[in-house]
């Protein structure tokens, strides 16, 4: 095991078992994974929903545990973890090891409120399944936790069909792929329409967006998402939301489909070496010259804004781009 | 010396995803990989279907820290779904591990 690289059998045994017994791999209150829709008066359910898959609302509680665990890795209290797995499974330890911060909570739900709020202003129609939502297990099925994935993608689906889901508007890359490539592998009668705010917007009618009017002003470096971009197909969209922002988009060489990854999949096993990714990645981005750099996951947000940190270049959710 | 074990490639892969046949060695993978993995995926493929399960343990490590990112896959000529198959190996790696 390298330095620093956390004890991988216990975590993702921990994982594993707050996604059968919680849910989700970071449990939170039906309240915080909703509180970004308050105010917006979105309809129950509905034939076509907004789909978060908590991915938005999980960041600022993983981020918190994230520097938690990398601290006990440092003091080698990461032995201490199987201990920990069997206590976690009567007690939900991130309750006690996690301090989101409620500064951060507030921006990542902006985030999805943005989102949201651009949907309705081009007059998109859709509805949200609040906290019967699902997170979609898309970490458990990356590390391999075949079993654990299989009955939770079959949970989520038989939710899908009680509630007559039949599309879903997602907003980050991973829920996206779960939702919309690895499903119908896990559950044998998917059947599901599943599309990204960004292709659904750049289909709508474009609304009068805060920047046309005004003459194009600062570049922008967009970091396309793995798996949007070599998976998914979602590399024009974006690009041609941030045309009709008037907003001028950096061509650099590692983007499209070579892109390179933030190095987010490996946080939580190896944060020395996803830090180092997230550098490189970053390194390449700066070279573009823009100040500004989009991104369209949280957790390519997450990681790259930490390599960003001091260097004088903002690190935006691709929603806050638009909006500016 | 190297166990080698012909049921092995049969019995190891608990997703069905695995299929490394086509692979002709060629090296793309390596060459485009971020996280300079050299061992994966080339070797460890060749250790799953030769049935080297002790190989496959030693290389864990590895195993899990490919970035699932396909930047080999996409430019394999051979066309292998290569984040197919290192999720396989991982998932060997968390029964055979009791996770």
């Amino acid at each position: 095991m390298s330095a620093n690289s956390l004890p991988r059998k216990h975590v993702i045994g921990i994982l594993a078992d707050n996604l059968r017994l919680r849910g989700s791999v970071m449990p939170l209150s039906g309240r915080r994974l909703t509180a970004w829709a308050r105010g917006l008066h979105l309809p129950r359910g509905g034939d076509t929903v907004i789909y978060t898959g908590h991915m938005y609302q999980m960041m600022p509680a993983l981020g918190s545990l994230e520097a938690g665990l990398a601290l006990a890795a440092k003091l080698s209290l990461t032995r201490l973890m199987g201990l920990g797995r069997w206590v976690n499974r009567l007690v939900d330890l991130s309750t006690f090891m996690t301090w989101p911060s409620g500064r951060e909570q507030r921006e990542y739900d902006g985030r999805l409120r943005r989102i949201a709020k651009r949907l309705l202003a081009a007059k998109v129609t859709f509805g949200y399944l609040y906290e019967k939502e699902l997170y979609t297990g898309a970490l458990l099925y990356d590390l391999g936790a075949e079993e654990v994935f299989r009955s939770h993608a079959q949970k989520v689906w038989h939710l899908l069909k009680a509630q007559g889901v039949k599309r879903v508007i997602t907003v980050d890359p991973h829920t996206m792929d779960m939702l919309r490539e690895v499903y119908p592998r896990y559950c044998p009668d998917y059947r599901m329409e599943v599309v990204s705010y960004l292709e659904v917007l750049s289909q709508a009618e474009a609304p009068a967006a805060p920047n046309a009017g005004k003459m194009a002003k600062e570049c922008v470096a967009l970091h396309d998402s793995c798996l949007y971009a070599r998976v998914l197909d979602v590399v024009e969209p974006p690009r041609r939301l941030l045309a009709q922002d008037r907003r001028p988009e950096a061509e650099h060489a590692q983007s499209r489909a070579a892109t390179h990854c933030c190095g987010g999949p490996l946080e939580s096993l190896f944060p020395d070496k996803a830090e180092t990714v997230a550098r490189t990645r970053f390194a390449q981005l700066e070279q573009t010259g823009c100040k500004s750099v989009a991104a369209m996951c949280p957790i390519c947000l997450h990681n790259l804004r930490k390599a960003a940190a001091g260097k004088g270049i903002e690190v935006r959710d691709f929603s806050e781009v638009l909006d500016r | 010396m190297t166990r080698v074990n012909a049921e092995f490639p049969k019995t190891f892969d608990a997703t069905g995803e695995f299929d490394a046949a086509p692979c002709m060695n060629c090296g793309t993978c390596t060459a485009l990989c971020p996280m300079e993995l050299t061992s994966l995926p080339r070797e460890l493929f060749r250790y799953a279907q030769l049935g080297m399960a002790d190989k496959i343990g030693q290389h864990a490590e590895t195993v899990f820290s490919c970035l699932l990112c396909r930047m080999c896959e996409v430019n394999c000529p051979s066309q292998v779904k290569i984040a197919g198959n290192v999720r396989a190996l991982r998932a060997y790696l968390n029964r055979k591990e009791g996770v």
